[in-house]
């Protein structure tokens, strides 16, 4: 990890520190990189045969393992996901990484965008959470504060313990997801898990006639299913694409930093800042919530201190608090 | 005949006189018609009410994200604890030389038998998604508790209905001949089910090794079940629910409810079916100490599991005991700890109370409470997670049962009282071969 340390010593910009393992990734990403080079491959094959054809209408077309290839107008399809292939590629997750997000408390000023941003993306009610904030307060002589709290994607999950039918699960990139294709419902990881992070389909989900013909996308969880449970899910389809999770890139005042444990930087969604992830916790007295459990969460909180905005209320959220 | 019990005259005519009592009730009367067709309907309406929780999914319950757990779970765990009292009565009490279970131990199976049968039905409908209900074995994780459960309640169930079977072999085949005037159906089902049994030495000694060997397994998968039980709460890190002793709590508390359980059937049977020559006096006193036995063990678990996390007050601990000791469970739980076991403790300690009458009333009240334990037990521990649960609406947060909740809950207790009805009118609830045998051996002992 130290050779690392060296190249995030400038700051650069997350999709740059990206690029260098995203085409070593894709070679590996398994069947649906395999199954697009075979496409890719007949395309070009069918491309040939069409060019003596043809009367020579073509677009060029930048395909998965970026090749820059000239095909024939007519014989552009639009490609259509398989589900098998998304659950497959869903399951493993993302290799060589490690995601981490870090919460800047001292920043927080409850504008909820975070929120907003992730319920408008997962297609959610206003009080379905992936992502809730929360007033905190330790005791009455310390100063109330926000605290955003999404899934911990915990190390050691208790959550995927319990689950009697592997419907929730770790992957090799440190997120946990949830296959709803699999949940039975039994809500025995709501139970488990400690941060209150998961939510349950009790109803039709919102957005059930809009979604229903899609097929099921495990990185994004969506269509929702009744009967099932969601969470948070680090916005792997993002992450699938390079770019940072929605609540990331949502919040106004620079509260979260995301990124690779593995290459110790993480990049602030509102700045787009790279900064060295261990000198960031370090610096800050980082923590994470109820460490003495032993579920060694991947999410850090920096504390509330020096706070940039004054404790208020943050804009209506149109329901009460009951504590 | 040498080697055949029950050959003489008088052994014959001791078993036409206890038969006769005995299946007396062994009948399809009208009592029963009306009964069965009063429970197949209330039932339907209860089947109706889970179609539309099918259809519309569980947001037609009280449950929502914050108590996600509700009285369906609390009504298994109900379920489970009370089917326990099969392993009770005949294998604790009987292995231990017990003479006078030896009426009662069939009923005591045909309690666990019906509860653990249902049980497993009550699972159902807590479920987000049944139709996914064989995910469970296509897919099943070994490290999830839930599998465990499925594995032992279900082993418990073919246990306890092979022991309610195989000790009354002998009996079918008494019976056989006796039924008269009652359906020729249910004589020819006697014999296939009685497997040519001739009442020889050679059989018996089958038997009862079969049944010694039953007796014994079951305790283990009895403890099985229930620990396993308690071990999906014990198993989470929150308060209220994450115990070290949940496992035993949990066990003694399951003798109570069962033992309570089996005095109402006691009662039932003897009054109804005229049994009161085979269910004694005696037999209520008897066991209305063995409620006094599991019961103080019970109270002793709880004064560990509320007073030693009560003393040291930690965080988390000290808003759910709260809630419980002095907060909005506070009247649910006090007249459960008092009413539902404290005070009919000292109560039965008067030899006036260990009649039939006042001990039925005694086990009313605490099976009741013992279903109430479980609630609170189960629901009030999620109202207050570690984290505080805010911006949802009021209505997410706290957890009211609702019409339809309470109605397949009802379903479930209707489809308990169905298989007990049934096992107990189709089959002889007392043993009459183990009877006559007894009296046979008290007559011999007096000569």
């Amino acid at each position: 990890m130290s050779k690392d340390k060296s190249r995030i010593k400038e700051k650069t910009k997350i999709d740059e520190v990206l690029e260098a393992s995203r085409r070593d990734f894709l070679k590996k990403v398994g069947i649906f990189g395999a199954a697009s080079v075979a496409a890719a491959g007949a395309l070009y094959s069918g491309y040939r045969y069409e060019k003596a054809k043809s009367d020579g209408k073509t677009i060029k077309v930048l395909t998965e393992d970026n090749r820059l290839v000239e095909v024939p107008i007519d014989q552009i399809r639009e490609f259509k996901p398989v589900l098998k292939a998304q659950q497959t590629r869903g399951r493993e997750g993302i290799e060589g990484k490690r995601w981490v997000m870090v919460i800047d408390l001292s920043k927080c000023r409850n504008a909820r965008k975070c929120v907003d941003a992730c319920q408008s993306a997962h297609h959610l009610r206003p009080y379905e959470y992936h992502i809730n904030t929360l007033v905190m307060q330790e005791s009455v002589n310390t100063p109330a504060f926000f605290m955003p709290k999404p899934c911990q994607h915990c190390d050691n999950p208790p959550c995927v313990s319990v689950c009697p039918v592997d419907a929730t699960y770790k992957r090799q990139d440190g997120i946990v997801l949830i296959d709803n294709e699999r949940c039975i419902g039994c809500r025995f990881c709501m139970a488990a898990c400690p941060y209150s992070a998961r939510m349950f389909h009790w109803q039709e989900p919102v957005a059930a006639e809009e979604d229903k013909d899609k097929i099921y996308d495990v990185e994004l969880n969506i269509p929702h299913k009744k009967g099932t449970i969601s969470k948070c899910l680090f916005s792997a389809d993002r992450l699938r694409e390079n770019t940072l999770p929605y609540c990331v890139s949502a919040c106004p005042n620079g509260v979260f930093y995301f990124g690779d444990e593995n290459e110790n930087a993480v990049t602030n969604g509102t700045t787009k800042e790279t900064v060295d992830l261990r000198d960031l916790l370090e610096k800050n007295g980082a923590y994470r919530l109820m460490a003495e459990l032993g579920t060694k969460p991947r999410v850090y909180y920096l504390p509330p201190k020096n706070r940039l905005f004054k404790f208020e209320k943050g804009p209506e959220t149109g329901y009460k608090e009951t504590t | 005949m040498a080697g055949y019990l029950f050959s003489s005259e008088k052994d014959q005519k001791r078993l036409d006189l206890i038969g006769a009592d005995i299946l007396r009730n062994v009948s399809l009367n009208k009592g029963f018609m009306l009964w069965m067709s009063f429970l197949v309907v209330a039932l339907g309406v209860c089947l109706f009410a889970y179609s539309i929780q099918l259809r519309e999914g569980l947001g037609v319950t009280g449950l929502r994200d914050i108590t996600s757990w509700g009285v369906y779970i609390a009504n298994f765990v109900f379920f489970v604890a009370t089917s326990l009292v099969g392993m009770l009565i005949s294998s604790v009490l009987g292995l231990a030389g017990a003479k006078w279970i030896k009426p009662i131990g069939r009923i005591a199976e045909i309690i666990a038998i019906a509860f653990a049968a249902v049980a497993g039905l009550v699972i159902i409908s807590d479920m987000g998604r049944p139709d996914r209900l064989p995910y469970v074995f296509i897919f099943g994780r070994v490290q999830s508790p839930i599998l465990w459960d499925v594995t032992v309640v279900s082993t418990y169930f073919v246990l306890s209905l092979l022991l309610w079977f195989i000790p009354m072999i002998p009996d079918l085949a008494i019976a056989k001949t006796r039924l008269d005037n009652r359906p020729v159906l249910l004589a020819k089902v006697y014999d296939i089910l009685s497997f040519k049994w001739v009442h020889h030495e050679a059989q018996f000694k089958i038997l009862r090794q079969a049944t010694r060997i039953l007796l014994i397994l079951i305790i283990p998968t009895a403890f099985a079940i229930h620990t396993v039980t308690s071990w999906l709460f014990a198993v989470t890190p929150r308060s209220g629910w994450d115990s070290t002793i949940f496992g035993p709590y949990f066990i003694s508390g399951a003798f109570v409810s069962g033992t309570a359980a089996v005095i109402i059937a006691m009662y039932f049977f003897r009054v109804n079916y005229r049994l009161h020559k085979y269910i004694t006096e005696d037999h209520f006193e008897k066991i209305a100490r063995v409620l006094i036995l599991v019961s103080l063990v019970y109270i002793y678990f709880n004064l560990n599991e509320f007073l030693v996390p009560g003393y040291k007050l930690k965080t988390s601990d000290a808003i759910h005991l709260k809630d419980l000791f002095s907060g909005s469970h506070a009247l649910l739980f006090w007249g459960v700890q008092i009413f539902g076991l404290i005070l009919p403790v000292i109560l039965m300690l008067f030899r006036a109370i260990r009649k039939p009458l006042p001990m039925l009333a005694i086990s009313v009240v605490m099976l009741t409470s013992s279903w109430l334990k479980r609630y609170i037990i189960v629901v009030p521990p999620q109202a207050h997670p570690s984290l505080p649960a805010q911006n949802y609406p009021v209505e997410w947060i706290i957890y009211k049962p609702t019409l339809i909740e309470a109605l397949v809950t009802l379903a479930s207790i209707i489809l308990v009282l169905i298989i007990i009805t049934v096992l107990s009118k189709l089959f002889p609830v007392i043993p009459i071969w183990e009877m006559a045998e007894e009296e046979k051996e008290t007559n011999t002992t007096d000569k």
